[in-house]
């Protein structure tokens, strides 16, 4: 298809959800504030430390941590790392191609790493092995495999849950494995803009005629741990306070029925 | 946010170390037109950070296949200079400027006429020379001014300014330290005009009400500072004005 023909059929996409909007519709029939079924199965790749692999509707994400020794930044000396990446591999979509991360993949890893490190969910001073000297690392990544809207949710989703499933494979040094220390359970949930309403959990029909995304993550207590806002259009105050709401309520049901915390 | 620390943010007094109050500005100057070769620059200093901008374009988009039939594209390109923070930082474009450039991109996105210029691309290149907490508002607030005196159309000129939290309390614009050893920070941009939000990421940690507290803060300065950037256009407009006039006496 050419261009020119893309557009046209952008356009006519979104006047359409556009329209729907207004009279409190979405293209799949969900509510505004519904999430996609979410479905999680941890330990998906028994060789890594944890992992996670997630389906929120036809997305498809997994995430793998792996737990290494490695050297302290020279700033935090008795402090582990953390560190996320990801890959949107060219299976999961037509648009995606490989080579080095893009500036969406690089996005994608770092709203997602936002979350998990501002909500200081891993107690990263437990992870010390010789002050100064040796620490363990661990290695987020997030593979998409399979692309339909709101990869920031499923991927930090993922993440979470992974991490919350990981061992320290302290035995590889003589010591015995120790479950990855966890203080919080942050959840991310992102807001999508389709005319002037907002929606959970956009799928990629609802993406790609979204003139903004809010994606908002919040610990256990309701507190606002990171905040990102994507794409080239505007929000009003009223709109960052709904996609608040909207995270503070959809997380909480999210922490307890998917990741029973 | 960065390590905790048993250092104080906020003395007995309420007033910061820098001297400042909670929903107290740094000093703040913008110049227009600073460079010769570009369609149209800017230069700020924000506290202790100095950031240049450069605008080109409208400009035919190359490589071809990133045109758009329908609309300008817009690059943005933040860059740290190597020598802009305490320790070196490796030259080139890193994970953070990446994000940022994106950001910033799409908050300029907002504001600009896009449509008037398909095919096109709209190059903001915006280099921090010397960094002390804020640059990406102080880049993002420049960026205007620069496309401003590019005479690109927009809806108005963007601006920012983050607020944050340090040692529990809300307060406006935090400096280096304040960025390293808080709580919270929380950089916005808006369009003055509508009051619309065109940036906004957040990391830390905040309540519903602190944040709400925050953007209010963060709201006001920036139409404080857009005040700044529209000086700052008349200020370049005047120079004109005179050079044109002795011109003419000649």
């Amino acid at each position: 298809m050419s261009k020119s023909s893309d557009e046209i059929v952008y356009g006519l996409k979104r006047e359409y959800l556009q329209k729907i909007s207004t009279e409190g519709n979405r293209i799949d029939g969900r509510k505004f504030d519904e999430f996609r079924e979410l479905r999680v199965t941890t330990n998906f790749v028994p060789r890594a430390e944890g992992s996670a692999e997630v389906r929120l509707g036809n997305s498809r994400v997994l995430v793998g941590v792996k737990i290494e020794e490695g050297e302290p930044f020279p700033d935090t000396p008795n402090s582990g790392i953390l560190t996320t990446n990801s890959e949107l591999l060219p299976m999961a979509s037509p648009t995606f191609e490989s080579g080095p991360p893009n500036e969406d993949s690089i996005e994608l890893a770092r709203v997602v790493d936002r979350g998990i490190r501002e909500s200081k969910m891993i107690d990263l001073e437990k992870l010390v092995i010789e002050p100064g000297k040796k620490v363990w690392v661990v290695f987020v990544d997030i593979h998409v495999l399979d692309f339909d809207g709101n990869l920031i949710d499923a991927s930090a989703i993922g993440a979470v849950a992974a991490l919350i499933e990981s061992k320290v494979p302290a035995s590889k040094i003589g010591l015995s494995d120790f479950p990855l220390p966890i203080n919080h359970v942050p959840v991310m949930v992102t807001s999508a803009k389709i005319g002037s309403s907002l929606v959970v959990d956009p799928n990629l029909e609802e993406e790609e005629v979204a003139t903004a995304r809010i994606s908002v993550s919040t610990d256990e207590n309701g507190n606002i741990v990171a905040m990102q806002k994507g794409l080239g259009g505007s929000i009003t105050e009223e709109e960052l306070f709904i996609a608040i709401d909207n995270s503070i309520k959809v997380g909480k049901d999210i922490r307890k029925r998917v990741l029973g915390k | 946010m960065g390590t905790s620390s048993d250092i104080k943010l906020i003395n007995e007094e309420g007033l910061r170390i820098d001297g400042r109050k909670s929903n107290e500005l740094r000093p703040i100057k913008i110049e227009a037109g600073v460079l010769n070769r570009a369609d149209g620059s800017a230069y700020i200093e924000w506290g202790g950070n100095k950031v240049l901008v450069a605008v080109y374009g409208p400009r035919e988009a190359f490589p071809k296949h990133t045109q758009n039939p329908s609309r300008a594209v817009i690059n943005a390109r933040y860059n740290m200079a190597a020598f802009s923070v305490d320790e070196r930082k490796r030259p080139g474009p890193d994970r953070r400027a990446v994000e940022i450039s994106k950001v910033i991109g799409e908050a300029l996105e907002c504001a600009i006429f896009t449509e008037q210029f398909p095919r096109t691309s709209i190059d903001i290149y915006i280099e921090v020379l010397q960094a002390d907490a804020g640059t990406r508002i102080a880049g993002l607030t420049a960026a205007s001014v620069a496309l401003a005196d590019a005479g690109i159309p927009m809806r108005d000129m963007v601006v920012g300014c983050a607020s944050g939290k340090i040692d529990g309390k809300v307060v406006l614009d935090l400096n280096k330290e304040e960025d390293n050893f808080g709580q919270a920070d929380l950089p916005i941009a808006i369009i003055p005009r509508t009051q619309e939000i065109v940036l906004l990421q957040m990391d830390g940690n905040m309540s519903r009400d602190e944040i709400q507290e925050a953007v209010a803060m963060s709201k006001k300065a920036a139409l404080f500072i857009s005040n700044i950037q529209r000086e700052a256009l008349l200020e370049r407009y005047k120079e004109k004005e005179v050079n044109e006039e002795g011109e003419r006496n000649e």
